[in-house]
């Protein structure tokens, strides 16, 4: 593989560079699609985002494109290889850091990325030497000879990171990369993520979180039950489902259609309802500020029980985009 | 990290040259040197967790001042000393328990994440089975050389050439082979480590204890008596034993096999070899695609 000598060779000259393309993937269980009718068009050096809750098939188009598994139909290539005809070439050129932590809790950090390295077929020197980079690139340098089992869930998921990188991958796979992490941490975790775009690296990621998608994402395919219900830019979703929210509890359900109008000037997309807990949820223009809200609502006489401002989540897409009210222009692919 | 001042993960410098090789991971050279890295973790596991070694050093052991200072006074073996005796069957139970340690590694592995970051990575797919093999041979190994080691302590000897020593050699790790392989089968097979010991006890036991491996057959009542002669332990048990000169005790069950034990012993372990083999390579295809 002449062009991948040249690249690790001398990584300056030539970046990694490669993109996914995937048309009409599914993966069938029994009589069930676990991922029906996928189409991908990442470009190398950017960062698709799939959003959804469990069992969407966020994990079985990353385990398709990873070569774990194999396509009921349709095809992909990473970096120009097709996954089902060249698997062990689309091995080498790519990095996966599954959902659950998939390195060795019997061996030292530093043994595990050494081991992955050979396993790439690095030369010894090289394998430790690179093992060292990494550890000390994702700050693990002063537990690199400590065993894996006692680290933090935080430590874990920077040394599966680190595994994918050994071999500098040209596109690399993470699949729920900051579940279970504290603030701290997942903030840690997306600089490095945001380094690695800025070196040339093509990211797919998989999250239940809105916002991680928003601040990593250049583009975002939105899953549910296998099916792509959604697909653009960050920007193209906001302005379909609106960006902060605020909630209003109500009293009664006459009065969350009061609520919601006394509050429309606000409003930069639908609202949705809680019919359940009473609660009207609005998209606000920016600047808006909740003073403002509970004015509006006090002069036109609904009795908000709670007010709570937010940020939009996974579940407010949801609501949108499957919403009667919401509006019905589609988000460009 | 905001921290972080260390060159970027992409930009390893000029030293970052790398001797990959043109193909998809295949070639014996490649398979090899993959097996040795797999075998390299598992001998790190050793390292981190000493007390697996006890299975096939301590336990053994055990079983000889057993058999040879509790029981053996009780056992009278015609033609030769109980010691003597023993020293074969207590080899071939250690070896047949050895099959729990490859299928417990291999189905712990199964249940966690890193076979899947082995799955991701182009080294060559057998290369783990192998490496499991590699590894597990090398503690089988041992575990013969601290049982004759033992042996000697407590007055067991050879009676024979040194080629008839090395055929018995060669017999005890052909068979050592054979049970890792038919240990990584039932690894793949079982959905999770702890059903290994159970398989392992309810195989193991009966098979080893109704057989010539520590009481002579025509102590046997009948029916086990010929359960016994034609068991293949008995058969293995006595191929050894006639290689090393060691005391056989002659059976009035005649079986083929018994009567000619140290071909049909060679053919039970290629036999064995040749199913567990295939059957496990078949298993893991199975287990580790979807």
């Amino acid at each position: 593989m002449y062009e991948t000598d040249v690249r690790h060779t001398n990584p300056s000259v030539q970046p990694p560079a490669g993109g996914v393309v995937a048309r009409g993937l599914g993966k069938r269980y029994g009589e069930m699609w676990a991922l029906k009718d996928l189409d991908l068009d990442v470009e190398p050096g950017t960062v698709l985002g799939l959003l959804g809750h469990n069992g969407a098939g966020k994990t079985t188009a990353i385990r398709i494109l990873t070569t774990l598994s194999s396509p009921s139909e349709g095809s992909a290539t990473v970096a120009g290889i097709d996954v089902a005809a060249q698997p062990g070439a689309v091995r080498r050129r790519i990095g996966v850091a599954a959902q659950q932590a998939t390195v060795d809790g019997l061996m030292s950090a530093r043994a595990n990325l050494v081991m992955v390295g050979r396993l790439h077929h690095l030369p010894k020197a090289r394998a430790r030497q690179r093992a060292d980079e990494l550890l000390e690139r994702l700050e693990l340098a002063d537990n690199a000879d400590q065993l894996v089992k006692t680290f933090s869930g935080g430590m874990r998921r920077r040394l599966d990171l680190a595994a994918s990188l050994v071999a500098v991958p040209q596109v690399l796979f993470l699949d729920e990369p900051t579940t279970g992490l504290d603030p701290r941490s997942r903030g840690d975790l997306w600089e490095i993520l945001r380094d690695l775009v800025r070196d040339g690296t093509t990211i797919i990621l998989t999250t239940q979180y809105l916002e991680e998608a928003d601040k990593l994402a250049d583009d975002i395919v939105v899953l549910d039950h296998g099916r792509t219900v959604a697909h653009g830019s960050p920007e193209d979703l906001k302005a379909q489902i609106g960006d902060d929210r605020i909630d209003v509890k109500v009293p009664s359900v006459s009065e969350l259609d009061h609520a919601a109008r006394a509050m429309e000037r606000f409003a930069s997309a639908a609202p949705t309802f809680d019919h359940e807990s009473l609660i009207v949820s609005v998209p606000i223009v920016e600047g808006t500020s909740l003073m403002q809200v509970m004015r509006a609502l006090d002069s036109s006489g609904v009795d908000a029980l709670d007010l709570n401002r937010r940020q939009a989540t996974l579940d407010d897409v949801f609501l949108t985009l499957t919403d009667p009210d919401a509006p019905t222009e589609e988000v460009p692919a | 990290m905001t921290t972080i001042t260390s060159p970027p993960v992409t930009e390893p410098g000029p030293t970052h040259s790398r001797t990959e090789p043109d193909h998809e991971g295949r070639g014996i050279a490649t398979l090899w040197s993959d097996s040795l890295v797999y075998a390299g973790r598992n001998i790190a596991h050793i390292r981190q967790i000493p007390e697996k070694l006890l299975d096939v050093t301590v336990q053994p052991l055990m079983f000889v001042l057993l058999f040879a200072y509790v029981f053996g006074g009780a056992i009278g073996v015609s033609g030769g000393s109980y010691r003597e005796y023993v020293i074969a069957g207590i080899l071939l139970q250690s070896l047949a328990f050895g099959m729990t340690g490859p299928a417990t590694a291999i189905a712990t592995d199964l249940t966690e994440g890193v076979i899947d970051r082995f799955r991701s990575l182009p080294a060559t797919r057998a290369a783990y089975l192998l490496g499991h093999f590699l590894a597990e041979l090398a503690g089988m190994a041992l575990s013969i050389v601290v049982l004759l080691t033992a042996g000697l302590v407590v007055g067991w000897r050879t009676h024979t050439n040194i080629g008839h020593v090395s055929g018995a050699l060669l017999l005890l790790v052909l068979f050592a082979s054979a049970m890792i392989w038919v240990g990584t089968w039932i690894g793949l097979k079982v959905r999770s480590p702890d059903a290994v010991m159970g398989v392992g006890f309810v195989v193991i036991f009966p098979l080893t204890f109704l057989s010539s491996a520590f009481v002579p057959i025509d102590t046997l009542p009948t029916v086990l008596a010929h359960i016994a002669a034609w068991n293949p332990i008995s058969v293995m048990v006595g191929a050894v034993r006639v290689l090393f000169g060691n005391p056989v005790a002659p059976t009035s069950v005649h079986s083929w096999p018994l009567l000619h034990p140290v071909p049909a012993a060679y053919l039970y372990c290629l036999v064995l070899l040749a199913l567990a083999i295939p059957a496990s390579l078949r298993q893991y295809r199975k287990r580790t695609s979807d």
